[in-house]
């Protein structure tokens, strides 16, 4: 059966969600290779959360097919949920009990032995160095360590392929590191994981494959340091003299065209910045422009182009927020 | 293919076993929160005290004897409204994330509410053991058989138990846990004070006695009265048991259903 996938973990084509009017996927194509970690990236609302539900065979598509492990999620649910552990955007443990109690609870409705239920329990909050909290209620712990346990929860059956939706959103930088190296961990030992994040930051450490989705559509895919060069991984950086609206319309309609990017303002002082295009030199970019504000007859005390940021990357592939609202 | 049919004969045992699982989860959470307990006994204190002090003196005269009238229906009356605490307690359970995960895990869809109602059935107990404790500390004397006693509590448990699975379809169908009150309200309200638990039937004006005597609690009442008083029941057990048969026959498979079609 699993030859009809090609072997991979996850596959999903064209996969549709509707809410009302609203499209929260409009045909999401993704592939995820056994044993490697894809991220899936995309602002808040883009429908990261949705493809995963989908996967995780909480949802049904309206259209479009996913096959987990080689098997459809719509026509074999069953034999999916055997293969997968999940976890959630928000914390999938009971807050009243205590996390060996968690755990053994999972692992009992998992069809392990009483006692199989405790050693697998005490194993992963071991692992996940919970040992100490074991014994105290889930609403005495820290953000941190109901992550760290909810990932544990999600680990019991040893599922073959882990959904991870925004694993450290809300973490301390400490805790998203031990989060990022467990996760890492899995991935050597043969899970394939798909996880969600808004940070490009965190796909390019964690990930081996990144796919980018905005407005329930595929906006970019590849290795994560493919995305960095699709985007030219270069920002031009212009400071007008005398900053007002006007002054700042004109720059941004210039860089729209030299740069290819959608251009952004940076605050009070005027400064309007663009990503440069995938392939497009520096040097030439800066000429461009310098020949346009000259012909504009538009004076600046700064113009230049230094390296971007992941996140202007990342908003160039996204498109800028006040777009994503409307 | 020979998994699937190799798996069939074992479903049901599983899906119970997941379903006790989940009951347990139930009760670990009474013995994290003593607190619960407390709610748990509160309401059964509440009402046995004051509906024995409240009616006691003017429908019997005093209020001892109006004790031994009134406690097994007061007892009805507790698990009836103990069973609303089914819809409330589901309906944020569903909401919360844990329910994702179990809906994520090759978990029987129907194990989550068997859980719910069977977790209901042991807390219940617990309250039907509180009310039994108060009317006996405050008097009340059974002339039954043990045998009949216990009888009359497993009539009133396995009653509260069909009431749950009403409990749960409202908790399925409520938007939030804040609307279920005034649903949960509008049942429990005409069930527990349309019924003879506090006035004899007989004293009842005519148009009432006709709903007072096909109340489920009414028939309820009549026989737990009986039995615990060592009096003949009549029908009284039959048709409690046929009662809750239909409430089960009539609430479950639709809470089931609506809760599939959720998952």
């Amino acid at each position: 059966m699993s030859s009809a996938s090609g072997g991979l973990a996850i596959e999903a084509t064209g996969l549709v969600k509707r809410y009302g009017k609203t499209m929260a996927l409009d045909g999401v194509d993704l592939a995820a290779r056994p044993g490697a970690i894809l991220a899936l990236l995309g602002p808040n609302g883009a429908g990261k959360t949705t493809v995963v539900r989908i996967l995780a065979t909480l949802l049904r598509p309206d259209g479009g097919t996913a096959r987990v492990g080689g098997f459809d999620v719509a026509k074999d649910p069953d034999k999916v949920r055997d293969l997968i552990g999940l976890t959630g955007q928000y914390t999938a443990v009971d807050e009243d009990l205590t996390g060996y109690e968690n755990l053994v609870l999972i692992a009992r409705l998992l069809d392990h032995s009483r006692a199989g239920a405790r050693s697998h329990a005490s194993e992963l909050l071991d692992r996940f160095e919970l040992t100490e909290t074991a014994r105290r209620p889930v609403k005495t712990y820290s953000g941190g360590m109901r992550r760290r346990l909810d990932l544990a929860a999600g680990l019991i059956g040893r599922p073959r392929v882990l959904f991870l939706d925004e694993p450290t959103t809300g973490l301390d930088p400490r805790s998203r590191g031990v989060v990022w190296r467990l996760i890492r961990g899995l991935a050597e030992e043969g899970t394939s994981v798909l996880l969600t994040t808004q940070y490009l930051d965190e796909a390019d450490r964690l990930a081996d494959d990144a796919v980018v989705i905005d407005h329930g559509r595929v906006v970019a895919s590849g290795a994560p340091a493919e995305l960095k060069a699709t985007v030219g991984g270069q920002t031009l950086e212009v400071r007008p003299s005398l900053p007002d609206d006007l002054v700042a319309a004109t720059i941004e309609a210039i860089l729209a065209e030299e740069c290819g990017t959608v251009p952004r303002r940076g605050g009070a002082d005027g400064l309007v910045s663009a990503p440069l295009a995938g392939g497009m030199s520096g040097t030439a970019a800066v000429a461009a422009v310098a020949r346009r504000l000259d012909a504009a007859a538009i004076p600046v005390s700064e113009l230049g182009v230094r390296l971007a940021s992941l996140d202007e990357a990342f908003l160039a592939l996204t498109g800028p927020v006040s777009e994503r609202v409307q | 293919m020979s998994e699937i049919v190799l798996r069939r004969p074992a479903r049901p045992v599983r899906v119970l076993r997941q379903g006790l699982t989940l009951a347990w989860r139930g009760l670990l959470k009474i013995r994290h929160s003593p607190d619960q307990l407390l709610d748990l006994s509160l309401m059964p204190v509440t009402f046995v005290v004051l509906f024995t002090f409240l009616f006691g003196n003017a429908v019997a005269g005093d209020w001892h004897s109006y004790l031994q009238f009134v406690l097994p229906g007061v007892a009805v009356q507790t698990l009836v409204f103990a069973s609303m605490n089914t819809a409330v307690a589901f309906n944020a359970d569903l909401r919360s994330g844990i329910f994702d995960r179990f809906r994520s895990l090759p978990v029987a869809r129907s194990a989550p509410l068997i859980g719910r109602v069977l977790g209901d059935a042991v807390r219940n107990a617990i309250s039907l053991a509180v009310v039994m404790a108060v009317g006996f500390a405050l008097g009340f004397r059974a002339h039954g058989s043990p045998a009949a006693v216990l009888a009359a509590c497993g009539l009133m448990l396995l009653f509260s138990l069909s009431v749950c699975w009403l409990g749960a379809l409202i908790g399925l169908l409520g938007r939030s846990p804040e609307s279920m009150g005034g649903i949960a309200f509008v049942v429990v309200v005409p069930l527990t004070f349309g019924s003879n638990v506090f006035v004899p039937t007989g004293k009842l004006p005519g148009w009432l006695q006709t709903w007072v005597k096909v109340n489920p609690v009414t028939q309820l009442s009549d026989a737990a009265r009986a039995l615990m008083q060592g009096l003949p029941v009549g029908h009284g057990v039959q048709n409690s048991l046929l009662w809750t048969l239909a409430i089960v026959v009539v609430f479950a498979p639709p809470a089931v259903f609506v809760y599939k079609r959720r998952v």
